[in-house]
């Protein structure tokens, strides 16, 4: 099976109504690694990643995949800011997108079951999933993405309301995926998790791209004022 | 899910099974005929003698001909002669056999504001309520006993629709009619076994009766079996044969409620 | 005053005494109903969230005609059933005519809008919280359109009893085709017409009762299954 990627974003804008959120933006997005998004609130991150995985209207410009868009859609995860549940418990909202792709009900809810282990939510199988605390549905929403394998996985500031416990977990879960080949694109407000996690950068801001490149040059040589600012911890806006 | 479907599918089953049902007959009649009570005594008699179920749709005696001109039912039971007559001329039905006739009656507030009871004759009664402008009720539906007031006002030498407001037509059947004529204390004309039957009386009593004008005469007509060829025509020709016999006039003429005989047998033997 | 409480006297007697012609007409009342609003709902229930999940061209007009059709004059509704299905109409031939099918034709050209409707708003709001996420998981429409119906269950089960509430006492349409025939098509509601128009007012109340009885106890015994069935789950 051929790769989905790389994938090549080329001048790529999105707009709502005469504002522009995001672009002209050029970006490629190569087989492996893991890019951290940077950038303050409104920058465009949102935009980016969802313009990215294809849920926005580009006005123009155009995101290219090695293969047929119908094909490179359902090998891509997408993990929302605000994770989103289903009106059903742990293991029918694991087992759901294996469900739709075919796998066979018996198979997908065993499967299921073992995504849950995975993340800790083993014994809470049969619990609603609206009912769970905060990082249990963070945890819960990243299985469901991961739990086809994609090629790649898409993460919109996934521990912003997290505590430090579920933070880890959600990073050590992420480090075993792209230790098994999933590429992943997250944007994140947090600096030390950029540092703990990125293989690259791209720090956006006012719908642009200011700055891209490998992590260790971002953070030890920072090429713009701007990436200068924001990693002394001054305020950027 | 399963369990849903298994529902519906046992209730469209009970639904065609009872829809299935071998030797029925749909009679139109007028509600009076059923109002009356007689309908009771009779359909039982009718499924005893024949083995026919005659399904009942009780309507305005202009219903009933719609009903019958559509061929939506095997045969009709009215009363209005100049209506039957051009049904049956206009070839809706084979010919028209006469049964039974009861009568219709003035009803009106206990203490007779109009004074029609002492009356010499119907329209006499009728100029009276005219000259108070006594409220009135009229079915003004169109079925016989309507044809039949606006019959006896036209005799009166009177014209229903120029009456002011103290007229009111509610388009409803003998029932409905009797319910409004008892909530606004009104005259109204009614056959008597519907008025006799009728249960929510309050201030209203007879007032007039007796006049030959007012008889009312019940017809048989059975629907053109040439023009719609799904009319039961066997079936029809049975509960003809039924409500001309010997059993029928026994039945007819011994039904009484309080003590009043309600309907008199005049069919012929042959028709 | 009185009258009432002759109509409860009379509905309590009907009822203790089992009669016969009540559970007549009462199971017949349910047959139609129940099997109008399960056909209303097979269609409505799907057809509220097709429009929920897809955008067409006149989809805007689509739903404010849908939430129009929602108050169909019953009278109306019985009538042209009626002339579609007599003898000199163009289904005349079916003889449907004056039967329990032809009242069930009739309740599910007036209970469908209603419970589609219903199941529109509910699954409109469902969708804009799941849109995002079925996009991203990449379902085809038919499994959008099922996720939903299956997902918002309890709110379609409201729109079914909706719709069984104004079916089970809805007179005027079924007494036009049904034609309130006694043991063929006689249900709670052209009976209680009937007896009022005979001034029967404690028999016509005490009728009624039973019909309010009926129509709360098919509600609390939805609930009830609709609640032991999915409680702590989601």
């Amino acid at each position: 099976m051929t790769s989905i990627l790389p994938l090549t974003l080329s001048g790529a804008t999105v707009k709502r109504g005469k504002k522009t959120l995001l672009g002209p933006v050029d970006m490629t997005v190569s087989p492996r690694g893991f890019t951290i998004i940077l950038g303050p609130n409104g920058a465009g991150k949102t935009t980016l990643l969802r313009a990215l995985h294809g849920l926005e209207h580009l006005d123009s410009g155009s995101a290219r995949w090695q293969v047929p868009l119908r094909d490179a859609r359902s090998r891509q995860g997408f993990v929302f800011q605000a994770p989103v549940m289903m009106r059903r418990n742990v293991r029918d909202s694991l087992a759901y997108p294996l469900i739709v792709h075919g796998v066979r009900r018996k198979e997908a809810r065993q499967r299921a079951g073992l995504w849950a282990e995975k993340i800790g939510l083993g014994d809470m199988l049969d619990q609603a999933a609206s009912q769970l605390s905060g990082g249990e549905k963070q945890k819960l929403a990243l299985a469901r993405a991961l739990i086809r394998d994609p090629e790649i996985l898409f993460l919109d500031e996934p521990c912003a309301n997290l505590d430090g416990r579920a933070t880890r977990e959600i990073e050590a879960i992420l480090q075993t995926a792209q230790a098994n080949g999933t590429r992943i694109l997250m944007s994140t407000h947090d600096i030390g998790q950029a540092r703990r996690l990125a293989s690259d950068v791209v720090f956006l801001m006012g719908g642009r791209i200011i700055e891209t490149g490998p992590a260790t040059t971002f953070f030890h040589t920072p090429s713009t004022p701007q990436a200068v600012a924001l990693l002394n911890g001054d305020i950027v806006e | 899910m399963i369990r849903v479907f298994a529902l519906i599918s046992t209730l469209c089953l009970t639904l065609f099974a009872s829809v299935a049902q071998a030797q029925t007959l749909k009679l139109a009649v007028t509600t009076s005929f059923n109002n009356s009570g007689l309908s009771d005594v009779l359909l039982p008699a009718i499924k005893q003698d024949t083995g026919i179920e005659v399904q009942l749709l009780i309507v305005g005696t202009g219903q009933a001909l719609r009903l019958g001109k559509a061929g939506d039912v095997d045969a009709i039971l009215v009363h209005s002669r100049a209506a039957e007559e051009a049904f049956v001329a206009e070839g809706y039905g084979t010919y028209r056999r006469e049964i039974m006739y009861n009568d219709f009656v003035l009803i009106g507030p206990a203490e007779d504001p109009a004074g029609i009871s002492g009356a010499p004759t119907a329209t006499q009664a009728l100029q009276r309520i005219f000259g108070q402008q006594a409220v009135f009720v009229s079915r003004g539906d169109d079925s016989g006993t309507h044809k039949m007031e606006r019959t006896l006002w036209t005799a009166a030498g009177l014209e229903p629709d120029t009456f002011k407001g103290w007229y009111r037509p509610v388009g409803a059947g003998m029932g409905a009619a009797l319910n409004t004529a008892s909530g606004m204390n009104a005259y109204l004309m009614a056959d008597r076994a519907s008025w006799l039957n009728f249960a929510n009386k309050g201030d209203l009593a007879l007032l007039y009766a007796g006049d030959p004008v007012l008889f009312n005469q019940y017809a048989f007509i059975p629907v053109d079996p040439a023009r719609f060829p799904h009319v039961k025509n066997n079936l029809v020709q049975k509960l003809e044969s039924w409500l001309t016999s010997e059993r029928a006039a026994g039945l007819i003429n011994g039904y009484q409620i309080n003590g009043e005989t309600l309907f008199t047998f005049n069919a012929n033997p042959v028709p | 005053m009185n009258e009432i409480l002759e109509g409860l006297k009379a509905a309590s007697w009907l009822v203790l005494t089992f009669d016969s012609d009540l559970v007549e007409i009462t199971l017949r009342s349910l047959q139609v109903t129940l099997t109008a609003v399960a056909i209303a709902s097979l269609i409505g229930l799907p057809l509220g969230a097709w429009l929920a999940v897809h955008r067409f061209r006149h989809r805007r007009a689509t739903i404010a005609l849908l939430n129009a059709l929602m108050g169909l004059p019953p009278v109306v509704v019985g009538l042209v059933v009626y002339l579609l299905l007599s003898r000199a109409g163009p289904f005349g031939v079916l003889d449907l005519l004056f039967t329990p099918t032809a009242m069930i034709l009739a309740q599910i050209v007036i209970v469908t809008p209603l419970i589609a409707s219903i199941s529109h708003q509910a699954m409109r709001d469902l969708w804009a919280s799941y849109h995002d996420l079925l996009i991203s998981i990449s379902t085809r429409k038919r499994q959008r359109i099922a996720t939903l119906l299956w997902d918002g269950r309890r709110a379609l089960i409201t729109a079914a009893l909706a719709g069984f509430g104004r079916a089970i006492g809805e007179v005027g349409a079924i007494m036009i085709v049904g034609g309130n025939i006694e043991h063929a098509t006689r249900v709670l509601t052209t009976a209680i017409a009937l007896e009022t128009g005979k001034g029967n007012f404690d028999l016509a109340l005490g009728l009624g009762f039973v019909l309010i009885a009926l129509a709360i106890l098919v509600n609390v015994t939805t609930h009830m299954i609709g609640r032991t069935e999915s409680e702590g789950k989601w």
